[in-house]
């Protein structure tokens, strides 16, 4: 009988499978503990809290074929400026929210949840709030009385109430405008912000 | 009618439909017995998932369907929840069933498998009552800790995260303990280590983070890995062992095959996880390292698909149970269809901003979950079945076979019918919402109001119908399929 070949033999894949592997998951390892360094709330990538003390808009580099983040003058919620710890404790208050009353579940964040609402990575900086003098109110409005307050460009599709307080509202329209802050890659293409618009 | 009346009237209903499947445990080892518990539960919650898929699928099209009552994130939370743990239901009980088998000895702590059924059975009902009765809480930590955590698939409350964990190191505990009484083969090496990762995973994603970046990309460590690593391994485990009991095939060419699967399912998948952190706000190198390593995920695939054909010609399709094995193959080109194909059709950053977030990854993801999961529990139902009988003949010729070749094309079909329906409405939304509407609300307002959105909209319910009345049959043929056969099975040798 002659002598099995190496590329046959049972042994020889079975620690090409545990090499393979395991320098896989190291790699992954490193690169996971660099990504949290790099995007810890406070970077370039992700900005601190207190980024709702600011206005936030995008700006197309041509060379980078893509939108990145400009943070701005001073552009307060609520007509107030938030300390760094007030800021984190409302986008916390906003994010757990989101969680509790099962937003991803119609809505996607960052792009990832379902499809049945419209994204709410950039919803902050979206056009749709008309201008900057009305999108806090108008958000307030919708959060806690969704079907009044509906906009539903003709789709018919409406969001729920789903006893939003004032406080979680304000919570919210928080996280949403820390989250329009994150530097996404230039994800989504093409977008056009509130600012482009006026 | 009182309580004592309704409970003699339930227990003669529950005798006579013992009766009427006439299915004798005597013929089952105990570990098989124990399989066969979560057999049921999976086929039950299959059930519930194509349920509230309908429910979510309808409200598309009358967006006020059942509003304020069953909203569709309730309806899509249950769908997506509910199939995730059928599989594992379904990979648990295909487990326990080739323990014994392949460990050549009796289960280790048979006592405290049982429990951990029951005890995950309980819990999981309690969740999913919670998820209909309860919905929604306020933002505070509580409703986190009991009515649940909001993030897409791994919505159930922290107190079950924690239930399910204990349930998973009993399981492994079982496992481990039953092969170092007995005997240890590759394939019990693989499946321990898998399970290892896979119960380590999903502690990833148990924990609250105000950084939605930080968060995001742990909750992928538990999706990802699990969906495109640990299962897809385990599942080639349970196919290696299923080969050699179907068709026959010796046990060292599995088990080379099975390592060869693990080095370029492993290799490919745990970095072609950047796939997911393009866009979450992580940095530019996974749009490389996520590119490539995903554009490998399906070289494996296409291995075990020449794996599963090439063992079945060598041995002429002689088999001991054809419709396990005809779904073993719809598995095999399933999983490479629906997770190789449909995910690299928009895996690469290029095409992904546009598609990310659409009807794409839903189409991808029902040929990806029904073909590479779904098909083998299923041939592991047909498995049980036949041996829950009494070992009786399953090949040619058995009584009223037409039932699970329509069940197989039904389901088949269905499945296939609404990937293409959502492939067609996810292109749509790419063109129109985001390459030329730039994603703006308005935009995808408009994506979604266009007539060739609807009208896949409209096919994909047509087809979630076909899907569900192919597991309609399905369920009656596992329940009368081999009922009243005389004959035994197919003797199959290994050469």
């Amino acid at each position: 009988m002659n002598e099995e070949p190496l590329w046959a033999s049972e042994s020889f894949w079975k620690k090409v499978a545990i090499w393979v592997t395991a320098g896989s998951f190291l790699i992954l390892v490193v690169l996971t503990l660099d990504s949290l360094s790099q995007t810890s709330a406070g970077g370039t990538r992700v900005p601190a809290y207190a980024v709702i003390n600011k206005k936030i808009d995008y700006q197309y580099q041509e060379k980078l074929h893509k939108s990145i983040p400009v943070v701005g003058e001073d552009e307060f919620l609520f007509g107030r400026e938030f300390s760094e710890e007030e800021a984190r404790q409302l986008v916390d208050l906003g994010k757990k929210t989101s969680q509790a009353k099962n937003c991803m579940n119609c809505h996607t964040l960052l792009g990832n949840g379902a499809y049945y609402a419209p994204d709410l990575t950039k919803a902050w900086l979206d056009k749709g709030w008309i201008n900057t003098e009305l999108r806090e109110d108008m958000l307030m409005k919708f959060l806690m009385d969704p079907e009044k307050n509906a906009r539903t460009y003709g789709s018919d599709r409406k969001m729920p109430n789903l006893g939003i307080t004032e406080a979680e509202a304000k919570g919210l329209i928080a996280f949403l405008k820390w989250m329009s802050s994150i530097d996404t890659n230039g994800f989504p293409y093409n977008f056009k912000t509130i600012y482009a618009e006026e | 009618m009182n309580v004592t009346e309704l409970i003699e009237k339930a227990t003669t209903r529950i005798k006579d439909f013992k009766a009427w499947v006439a299915l004798d445990s005597g013929n089952l080892s105990n570990g098989q017995q124990l399989a066969v518990k979560y057999f049921s539960v999976a086929v039950i919650l299959f059930v519930a998932q194509i349920l509230f898929g309908l429910l979510a699928a309808a409200q598309f099209i009358w967006p006020g369907f059942l509003y304020e009552f069953l909203d569709f994130n309730v309806n899509r939370m249950v769908h997506i929840n509910a199939m995730v743990v059928w599989m594992l239901y379904g990979f648990i009980g295909s487990i326990y069933w080739l323990l014994e088998d392949e460990s050549q000895t009796e289960i280790v702590g048979l006592k405290l498998g049982n429990l951990a059924f029951w005890v995950l059975t309980a819990a999981v009902t309690l969740v999913v009552l919670v998820y209909l009765l309860v919905q929604i809480g306020p933002g505070k930590d509580s409703s986190l800790w009991l009515i649940n955590e909001g993030r897409e698939y791994i919505e159930a409350p922290r107190w079950a995260d924690i239930g399910i964990v204990v349930v998973m190191l009993i399981f492994f505990y079982n496992v481990v303990a039953t092969f170092s009484k007995g005997k240890w083969s590759g394939i019990a090496g693989v499946l321990t280590l898998d399970l290892v990762a896979l119960a380590g995973l999903y502690v990833a994603g148990m924990f609250y983070m105000t950084n939605i970046t930080h968060e995001q990309y742990w909750w992928w460590w538990v999706i990802h890995l699990w969906v495109e690593a640990t299962w897809e391994v385990l599942v080639g485990v349970i196919m290696a062992w299923s080969l050699m009991k179907l068709l026959g095939v010796r046990r060292k060419i599995v088990q080379t095959w099975l390592y060869i699967e693990v080095a370029l399912m492993f290799g490919s998948g745990i970095l072609g996880l950047g796939h997911h952190y393009f866009w979450i706000g992580t940095p530019e190198y996974w749009l490389t390292i996520g590119g490539f390593f995903s554009a490998l995920e399906p070289i494996p695939l296409v291995a075990m698909v020449v794996h599963a054909v090439y063992d079945s010609g060598t041995h002429a399709f002689k088999n001991g149970n054809h419709p396990a094995l005809a779904w073993i193959i719809a598995h095999a080109f399933g999983n490479f269809f629906g997770a190789g194909v449909w995910g690299f059709m928009h895996t690469l950053p290029q095409i992904n901003l546009y598609t990310h977030g659409t009807q794409w990854s839903a189409s991808h993801g029902h040929l990806a979950f029904f073909g590479a999961y779904a098909t083998i529990n299923i041939a592991f139902f047909y498995l049980a079945i036949q041996h829950w009988r009494g070992n009786v003949w399953m090949g040619a010729g058995i009584a009223n076979a037409w039932r699970w070749k329509w069940a197989l094309g039904l389901l088949n079909v269905g499945v296939l019918g609404m990937t293409i329906a959502m492939l067609v409405a996810g292109y749509e939304q790419s063109f129109i919402e985001r390459a030329v509407e730039g994603s703006s609300w308005g935009g995808y307002f408009t994506a979604q109001n266009h007539p060739s959105f609807q009208s896949a909209m409209s096919w994909r319910l047509l087809f979630g119908l076909v899907t569900a009345a192919g597991l309609g049959l399905l369920v009656w043929d596992l329940l009368t399929t081999g009922k009243g056969e005389t004959r035994k099975a197919q003797e199959i040798t290994q050469h």
